[in-house]
Formats: C-alpha cells, sequence, structure tokens
C-alpha cells in the first residue's frame, strides 16, 4: 500500500484536477439547464485550487515506476497551461451563452483537456505521453465542433480530428521506432543507451517522426495547414484556448523530449528544428498579411511566433529553454487578452470577425483600442512591451548557441510581421468608424485590462522573480 | 534639490503629464482646452527641469554626470542606468525646448483629438529625453524603439492624406533597421557581460568582430540619419505629418541617429570606423549633392525641406567619420544648427500651412508685401539653412567640411558643392514664397504673424544668432567630451597599427593653407595604414611630441610628385 501512496502524491494536481472534472460532470448532470454558469465558475475555483497544490510541490520526483516526474520545468509550464485553461474559461462566459453553446460539457471538456496536458509535461515515458496527448487531443476534437449545428464549426472539429489521428500515427510509428532499437519507452533509459554509444539510425528516424507528430500539436510549418482553417471555424473562446493552453504544453513536451532522452542526439534534431522554425517564421509573418479576418490572422501569427519559439528550442541549452518559458508566458497573456477583445467584438449583438469592424475603435472605445495597441506592439516586439523581452531573451539564446544565421532570419521576419500587427493598430486607431461595436461585457473588460496592464509596464516590474524562476525551471531540465 | 534623480525628473515628468491628461474628462471643447493647458505647464516645468542639468553639468569634465544607477533585471545584465556626457546634453535640451514650442504651434492648428495628441506629444518627449540619456543598451534600445510608437501615431492619426502609408514606411523602415542594431547589442553583451554601456566604451572588440557589429548598427543609425540611400521615408513621413510631428522628426529625431553613430560607432568601434570610412564618406557625399538636386526640383515647400534635411545631416556623417578634431567638432554643431534651423523652418511652413491649407510653392507669392514679419523670421532662418556666416549653420557646416577635407581632399570637394545647391534651392524657395507681384487673393488676405507665434519663434531666432556669433558658448559645453572620444578613438586605431587620415590636430590648418598638398590626401586616405611613414601615427604618444614638427615638414615635399 505504501508504495502506491507516495506515487500518488507526485500526480496529486493531475488526480484532484481529474476529479474534480468528474464531480462538475455529475454537478452539471443534476443542475439543470442553467448549470453551466456554476460549472464554470466551479471549473476556475478547481484550477486555481491545483495551481496551489501545484505550488507546493518540491523538487524533482519520479512516480510510477518512471512513468511520470515532477521537476520545476514540470511546474513553471504546467502554471502556464492551467493560467491560459483559466483565463481560457473566464472569457468564454458570456460568450457561450449568447451563441448557443451553453452546455455544461465546456467548462468540464477544457478541465479534462487540461488534466492531459499536465501529464504530457510531466511525462517520463513515451507511452505517458501518447496518453496524455491524447486525452488532451480528444477533448479539443470535440470542444473545437462544440457548436455542432453551424457547418463551419462542425468542419473545424472535423478537419483537426483527421489531421490529428495521422499526427497521432506519426507519433505513435516514432515511437515504435524507438522502441524496437532502443529498447525500452523510459526517457531516462533512452537517455543512457544513447550516451552509452553512437546512436542506432532507427532512433534518429524514430525521432523525426516524433517530431512530425509534435510539429503538427504545435502547428509547425510544415505541419501547419490545420490551424488556419480550425482557428477560423471554432467558436472563439475555443480559438483562444486553442491558442494558449494546447500550445504551450505542446512546446514544453517537445522541449522535454528533445533535451532529455535525446540531449545526446542534439545536432541531429537541431536541423529538424531549425527547418521548421525557419518554416514557421517565413510562412507565419508572410501568409498573415492578406489575412482579413482577425481569427486566421491569429492563425497566422501564432505559428510566426511558435518559430519564434522554436529558435530557443533549437538553442539546445538552459538558456534557450529559459527563453522559450518565458516567451510562452509573454505569449500567452498577450494572446489571451487579444482573444478576449476579439470575443467582444460585436455589432448589434452580432458576432463580427473581419479586421476592418474595428474601423474607428479609438473613437467609440478608447480604451480598448489602446489595449489592443499594448497588444499588437508586444506581439511584435516593439518595447518596451513584454514581447520585446521575450524576443529579447531568445536572440540572447540563439547567439550564444551560435546559431547566426537564425537569429537573423528572426530578425528580419518580426520585421515583416510587425506590417500586419500595425495593420489592426491602422485600423482601430486611423480608420472612420463605421458601426461601432458594442460594448464588452465587464468579465472581457477585466481579463482585457488585466492582461494589458502586464504586458506594459506590471511586466516590466515583475521581470526578475518570473525570469529567476524560468531559470530554475530550465535548471531541473539539465541537472 | 541637490540630489534629485535629475535625469529621471526630466524624463518621466511629460509622462505624468500625459497621464493627467488621460484623466481628463468632460466636453470636448474643455478637455482639449484642458489637455492643451496641462501640455503647455508639463513641458515648460520639464524645460525648467531640464534647465538644471546644464547648470549642474561640469563641461571640462569627459565622463558620464548626473549618474543614476540601480538595478532592474540582473539575470540579463539589464540595469537602469542614466547619465550624461557632453555628447548628449544639448540634445536633452533640444528636446525639452522643442516640445513646448511645438505645444504652441499645435495650439490651434490640431482640431480633432487634441487630448491624444498632447498625450502623444509629451510621451515623444520621454522617449527621447530617456534615449539620450540611457547608459544601458537594452534602455537605450528600448526609448530608441520607443520614439516610433507616438510618431506613429501623430503622423497616421493627424497627418495629410497620405498618412497610412508615411506611417507604415516610417515604422517598418527603422523598425528592421533597430533590429539588427538589437542583435549586435545581443553579441556584444555576451562579450562583456553587461549592458553597462560604459563597460561597452572601455571594452575592445575583436577587430573582424568589430567590423560586423559596426554594419549592424550603422543599419540602423543610417535609417534614422537618415543616409542616402534609406532617407526614402523621411520626405513621406515629413508631408504627411503634422507641423510638430515635422518639427519633433527634423529637430530631434534625427539626431537620434547622429549621436547613435558618435556613441556606438564611432565610441565603441574604432576599427570598424577606420575600416568603412570611405563608405560612409561616399554616402555622405552623394546625400550632399543628389538630395539637394532633388531639393531643388520640389514643388512642396515640407518636401523640399526634408530633402535638405538629408543633405544637411549628409554633412554631420561625414565629419563624424573624419574622425578629427575639427570634422567631429563639426558634426556635432551642425546637429545643434539643424535642430534649431530645420525646427523653424517647418514650423514657418506651419504658419502658412494653417492659413492657406496647402503646401505647393506654387500657391504663394509676394508674401513680403503683406507679412513682414513673417518674411524677416523666414529669411533668418533659410540664410541659416544655407549656411551665411553670422548665423549657426556656417559653423557647422564649415567645420565638418574642413574635417572632411583633412581626411580626403576629394570628399571635401564634393561636399562644398552642396552648399551651392543649398543655397540654390533655398534662395529659390524665398524668391518664389516672398518677392513677385502680390496678387493671389487668398494670399493677400493672410495675416502677419500673431502672438502666439512669435513667442515660439523669438528664442529661435536669438539661438540662430547665438550659435552664429558666438559658437563657443554651444561647443564649449561638449569640446572636453569630444576631444575624449578622439583621444580614445586614435589610441584604439594606434593599438591595431592605423592611423586615422590624419593624425595631427594641430596642423589643422596646414592643407587648407596649402594647395599644393591636394594629391597627397586621398591616395593616404584609400588605405590608411599602409603608409606609415607619410602619416605621423599619433599626436597622444608623448615619444613622438618632439618629433612633431618633422611630419608636417615632411607633408610638403610629399606633396609635390
Amino acid at each position: 500500500m505504501q508504495p502506491v501512496l507516495t506515487d500518488l502524491i507526485p500526480a496529486l494536481p493531475e488526480i484532484f484536477l481529474a476529479v474534480a472534472a468528474l464531480a462538475l460532470l455529475m454537478l452539471g448532470v443534476f443542475s439543470g439547464k442553467n448549470g453551466t454558469r456554476l460549472v464554470s465558475g466551479l471549473a476556475v475555483v478547481a484550477l486555481v485550487a491545483t495551481s496551489v497544490l501545484l505550488v507546493r510541490q518540491e523538487g524533482y520526483d519520479v512516480a510510477f515506476s518512471g512513468l511520470f516526474i515532477t521537476d520545476g520545468f514540470a511546474v513553471f509550464s504546467k502554471l502556464l497551461v492551467l493560467l491560459g485553461t483559466g483565463l481560457s474559461i473566464i472569457i468564454a462566459q458570456n460568450f457561450i451563452a449568447r451563441e448557443d453553446m451553453d452546455r455544461f460539457e465546456y467548462p468540464v471538456l477544457m478541465l479534462l483537456a487540461t488534466v492531459g496536458m499536465m501529464m504530457m509535461v510531466s511525462a517520463n515515458d513515451l507511452l505517458t505521453l501518447y496518453v496524455g496527448l491524447e486525452l488532451q487531443s480528444l477533448s479539443l476534437y470535440v470542444i473545437a465542433s462544440f457548436r455542432r449545428d453551424y457547418a463551419k464549426s462542425t468542419e473545424a472539429g472535423l478537419k483537426y480530428f483527421v489531421l490529428g489521428a495521422l499526427s497521432s500515427g506519426m507519433l505513435l510509428y516514432g515511437i515504435s521506432l524507438i522502441y524496437g532499437f532502443a529498447g525500452t519507452t523510459n526517457f531516462i533509459t533512452i537517455a543512457q543507451v544513447l550516451q552509452a554509444g553512437p546512436a542506432p539510425l532507427g532512433v534518429i528516424v524514430g525521432l523525426v517522426f516524433v517530431a512530425a507528430g509534435l510539429a503538427f500539436k504545435i502547428s509547425a510549418v510544415p505541419f501547419h495547414m490545420w490551424t488556419p482553417d480550425v482557428y477560423e471555424g471554432a467558436p472563439t473562446p475555443v480559438t483562444a484556448f486553442f491558442a494558449v493552453a494546447p500550445k504551450v504544453a505542446a512546446i514544453c513536451l517537445f522541449i522535454r523530449v528533445l533535451e532529455g532522452p535525446f540531449g545526446s542526439l542534439l545536432p541531429q534534431w537541431r536541423q529538424v528544428i531549425e527547418f521548421c522554425s525557419v518554416a514557421s517564421m517565413v510562412v507565419g509573418s508572410l501568409a498573415a498579411i492578406r489575412q482579413s479576418n482577425i481569427k486566421r490572422l491569429m492563425a497566422y501569427s501564432s505559428i510566426a511566433n511558435i518559430g519564434y519559439a522554436l529558435v530557443g528550442v533549437a538553442a539546445g541549452t538552459a538558456e534557450g529553454v529559459q527563453a522559450v518559458l518565458i516567451y510562452m508566458a509573454i505569449y500567452l497573456v498577450m494572446t489571451v487578452g487579444t482573444f478576449a477583445i476579439i470575443i467582444g467584438m460585436r455589432q448589434k449583438g452580432k458576432a463580427v470577425e473581419e479586421i476592418a469592424d474595428l474601423a474607428g475603435l479609438s473613437k467609440t472605445n478608447p480604451m480598448l483600442a489602446l489595449a489592443l495597441a499594448v497588444f499588437m506592439f508586444s506581439m511584435a516586439g516593439v518595447p518596451p512591451a513584454a514581447g520585446f523581452f521575450g524576443k529579447l531573451l531568445v536572440f540572447m539564446a540563439a547567439w550564444k548557441a551560435g546559431l547566426y544565421p537564425l537569429s537573423i532570419i528572426m530578425a528580419l521576419t518580426s520585421g515583416i510581421s510587425l506590417y500586419y500587427y500595425l495593420k489592426i493598430c491602422k485600423v482601430s486607431w486611423f480608420d472612420d468608424v463605421k458601426e461601432p461595436l458594442d460594448r464588452p461585457t465587464a468579465g472581457l473588460s477585466w481579463v482585457v485590462t488585466a492582461t494589458a496592464l502586464v504586458v506594459f509596464p506590471v511586466a516590466l516590474v515583475i521581470g526578475t522573480p518570473v525570469l529567476n524562476s524560468a531559470a530554475a525551471a530550465a535548471a531541473s531540465l539539465f541537472h | 534639490m541637490a540630489d534629485w534623480p535629475i535625469l529621471s525628473l526630466t524624463t518621466f515628468l511629460p509622462s505624468i503629464g500625459a497621464l493627467l491628461i488621460l484623466l481628463v474628462r468632460g466636453e470636448e471643447q474643455a478637455v482639449a482646452r484642458n489637455a492643451k493647458a496641462i501640455a503647455l505647464a508639463t513641458s515648460l516645468l520639464t524645460f525648467i527641469v531640464s534647465l538644471f542639468i546644464l547648470v549642474k553639468f561640469d563641461p571640462s569634465s569627459a565622463g558620464f554626470q548626473l549618474v543614476e544607477e540601480h538595478s532592474w533585471i540582473p539575470a540579463l545584465g539589464i540595469q537602469y542606468l542614466r547619465g550624461i556626457d557632453g555628447v548628449s546634453v544639448w540634445f536633452v535640451l533640444a528636446s525639452t525646448f522643442l516640445t513646448p514650442v511645438c505645444v504652441l504651434a499645435s495650439w490651434d492648428s490640431i482640431e480633432k483629438r487634441v487630448k491624444e495628441f498632447m498625450m502623444s506629444l509629451l510621451l515623444l518627449e520621454t522617449m527621447l529625453v530617456g534615449m539620450f540619456t540611457a547608459l544601458d543598451f537594452i534602455l537605450f534600445y528600448i526609448f530608441f524603439e520607443g520614439v516610433l510608437l507616438p510618431m506613429f501615431l501623430m503622423i497616421g492619426v493627424w497627418g495629410g492624406p497620405g498618412r497610412i502609408y508615411a506611417a507604415y514606411k516610417f515604422f517598418i523602415y527603422t523598425f528592421i533597421g533597430s533590429v539588427l542594431m538589437l542583435l549586435a547589442i545581443v553579441a556584444m553583451y555576451l562579450q562583456v557581460g553587461t549592458m553597462d554601456m560604459r563597460v561597452m566604451l572601455d571594452h575592445t572588440f575583436d577587430p573582424s568582430m568589430q567590423k560586423i557589429l559596426w554594419l549592424a548598427f550603422f543599419a540602423a543609425f543610417a535609417v534614422k540619419t537618415p543616409m542616402w540611400p534609406f532617407h526614402t521615408w523621411l520626405p513621406f513621413a515629413h508631408v504627411e505629418a503634422p507641423t510638430a510631428g515635422s518639427v519633433m522628426l527634423a529637430g530631434v529625431m534625427l539626431k537620434m541617429g547622429g549621436y547613435g553613430l558618435i556613441r556606438a560607432n564611432l565610441q565603441m568601434l574604432p576599427i570598424g570606423s577606420a575600416t568603412y570610412t570611405n563608405l560612409v564618406f561616399v554616402m555622405s557625399v552623394v546625400a550632399i549633392i543628389y538630395t539637394s538636386l532633388v531639393a531643388l526640383a520640389q514643388t512642396d515647400m515640407k518636401k523640399m525641406i526634408a530633402y535638405s534635411s538629408v543633405a544637411h545631416m549628409g554633412y554631420v556623417s561625414m565629419g563624424i567619420f573624419a574622425a578629427n578634431a575639427q570634422g567631429l567638432d563639426g558634426a556635432m554643431f551642425q546637429m545643434l544648427s539643424h535642430t534649431v534651423v530645420s525646427a523653424a523652418l517647418f514650423l514657418c511652413i506651419g504658419v502658412v500651412y494653417n492659413r492657406l491649407h496647402t503646401r505647393e510653392i506654387a500657391r504663394y507669392g509676394g508674401m513680403a508685401h503683406n507679412m513682414p514679419k513673417y518674411a524677416v523670421v523666414f529669411m533668418l532662418f533659410m540664410l541659416a539653412s544655407v549656411g551665411l556666416p553670422g548665423t549657426s549653420g556656417f559653423v557647422g557646416e564649415f567645420l565638418s567640411m574642413l574635417g572632411a577635407y583633412e581626411a580626403n581632399t576629394w570628399v571635401g570637394l564634393f561636399a562644398s558643392t552642396g552648399l551651392v545647391f543649398g543655397a540654390a534651392y533655398m534662395l529659390l524657395l524665398y524668391r518664389k514664397l516672398f518677392y513677385g507681384k502680390l496678387e493671389k487673393p487668398d494670399v493677400i488676405a493672410m495675416p502677419d504673424l500673431n502672438g502666439k507665434e512669435i513667442l515660439y519663434f523669438a528664442p529661435l531666432v536669438a539661438i540662430v544668432i547665438m550659435m552664429g556669433v558666438y559658437p563657443k558658448s554651444f561647443s564649449s559645453v561638449y569640446a572636453a567630451s569630444l576631444d575624449h572620444i578622439l583621444s580614445h578613438h586614435r589610441e584604439a586605431l594606434a593599438a591595431e597599427g592605423l592611423t586615422p587620415p590624419v593624425a595631427n590636430p594641430a596642423s589643422a590648418f596646414v592643407p587648407a593653407a596649402n594647395a599644393g598638398t591636394l594629391s597627397a590626401h586621398p591616395a593616404t586616405s584609400e588605405t590608411p595604414g599602409t603608409e606609415p611613414a607619410v602619416e605621423p601615427s599619433t599626436t597622444e604618444t608623448p615619444a613622438e611630441t618632439p618629433a612633431q614638427s618633422e611630419p608636417k615638414a615632411d607633408a610638403n615635399p610629399d606633396a609635390g610628385h
């Protein structure tokens, strides 16, 4: 009995969240039609409680015979995931009520997806990785098509499902190859095997397949095809969720797999990451220029941002990991804020999502326009907004690792991407009002204000502690 | 207020004013009035505070003064580090001085969204002062980029018909240039381990690395200055910007480029500077001649002055990289003079633009008859821009040409043609605007300068004449700093076995006096360092001091063949 209990303690936050999700499911069933608000509220409470449990976790621990690991890196990434999910549930509130998505399964599914993501970043075995990833993906497939009587949403869900299944297949194939050639699925043992002698070719081929499967999840080019369609088709709060929590979880998982078991194969996988990174930066920044739908634009923007984050991954150093963690934290905050504004875009009660609909926002709602400008400039990496510091850290890590061409491409593409971020500012500040947008609800305004203040100027003040904890998190991966 | 953080105060006072304006509520008319009042009060207060900087500044010391140092993000080596030296002190004052002038100039001409305009103007001041006083490279970069935001809004919201294109071009051009600079900053940080500019100034970077870093910094500052062929954003930005935007753009923002070229390129990367001297010379000379010719062909007043700015900044870059006492002194003086003169010229254009709402030169004519005060003021600034002795423009242009002449005779020769072209287009502009018959009815109806306009022109007139008649009052502030920069520069070159184009500042007037030396100089400056026998290595080395007269004597026989 004793060994099982000690196994449970490291996984306590996950277990708590899973139980809470099931309890909320029951509550939802019994509270009938009007339960969504209650369930959503309690879901946020459950997320907060989970974060408290997480923060109380100390140090490094391996449980379930080496299947599950907790360390500083896992705690940091899980906190990001929880923050992303919590904010996504808050900003979804009003939207799901108005757009006929008012079902209590919505927050419950988000919680289950979050459990999956937390398992992903704590995976210490290829099988845990796969189980966590599938738990997350299955919940996401359902959420994507949550507005089931709306063709675009169903289409988005289906597309996501088919392509997701394909990527899972590639992932599994890669896992089987690695297992076949390394003789184990455990990360620690794989690392030992690879350090002991030259890597078998089968492991490298398997690693490429695993990387391809994960690249699909973070929507890195050339596995990005689903992103714009799913972002556009899915209901906006779902898109907001997709853009933050799963992205953070997947890239942290990516880091754990590459730096952990395959750390000694850095020269091999670096080429793959470098290619994906350059392709994502170039495609993300060029393709976004022609978009007129703001959700599609955000899809390409997220592709470009993943490209920047991959620069840090390619560095393959603790600085690189720290840079990626900070980058994703900032990305999360500003993306949630931007999507809170997009969710609030309504004209006479009807949801709109064209960039042109923002025209004259600075006259009808100056504060919202100001917040939008803060987010856009931050995404473009213009100081003094937080996004600049994220880019700076990635630059530093990449330069230190000797990735000079990659840094220069990153610098140039962020200059190109500035164009479409400026376009949003231009529309909201310089153009004349055509049809004023409705005032966003109090909950949305609250999230927008809070996130905008974090991006600027709070980030300038809290920078040091966050940097230090990210550094500790990154160091835990390289102990 | 002996120990007050006076630089931070000067920087953030305008921001506080902007926040106050943000809080103003009520009826639109009242809001506009209050916003203007707050903006004027804050900017005047800031100017008064900034005068204390000048009072407390010790011109005899070359080091950084009034330093404020606080820990900020130690993990990245970033500090909150501020300080000024002789190079930066005038630019701080220029920013604080021109802001109230701009507030006054926009008092009646900005009619829509006054509140936001005044906020942008004050934020711009914060960014500018912050940028000139930052001693931490990341802090520098933050302010350097931060300048773009308020300016982008000023051009985009309050600009003319082509404002969108101009705002985009302005932002993206300068942003891409500065991102490359960020990479160079990161590379330097990884070498030195701190973002402290004072440490970087003392650090000698590897020569081959310097050559790459130099190009990255040059990309940022050449766009900002702007140097040919990176100047194409400037005419658009100027033409579309409101008067206050043009004044700040020409008056202070272009100097960010010149300041950066001195601080980063010349001071931190001497080997890089020596390597690319000829590149800068060519670009400067082309700027001086080509943009002067382009200015000659303009029919839009603002565009003409904008192109003339590019030409005048050509003297600045030429003077800086001549890397001798006259050149650098001239470049600094030219920048200060251009600050006042170009700002004043844009204000002058604003005066008639507010009355007639066109910048077409052909729409005006004969204004000397009905606007005599305006004609006198315009005449003074026009002559200062041309470089008439007795005005500020003469000192800067003369010295920077002298410096260039010493470094490379051909450059000096070509640059001097720019003076002729400059006189040509400015006099032409003046003739078309003020002389001839006063026959267009709307021009006849224009009233002369009003009280408010006289109020902000008066100090500008005084400064231009003061700078021309008694330049030492301005140059003495930065003389020690420039001396220090030059001696440091020469030492760095000497350590690498290179010599600056002319090593002996004492012999400044020798080439000018001996017309025969004309042929010697192009050859030696083409390849500085290959002919150490012809050029004395450095005056700073004590051992060489007794032999001073000999190299000078050598120069003459050498010039004979």
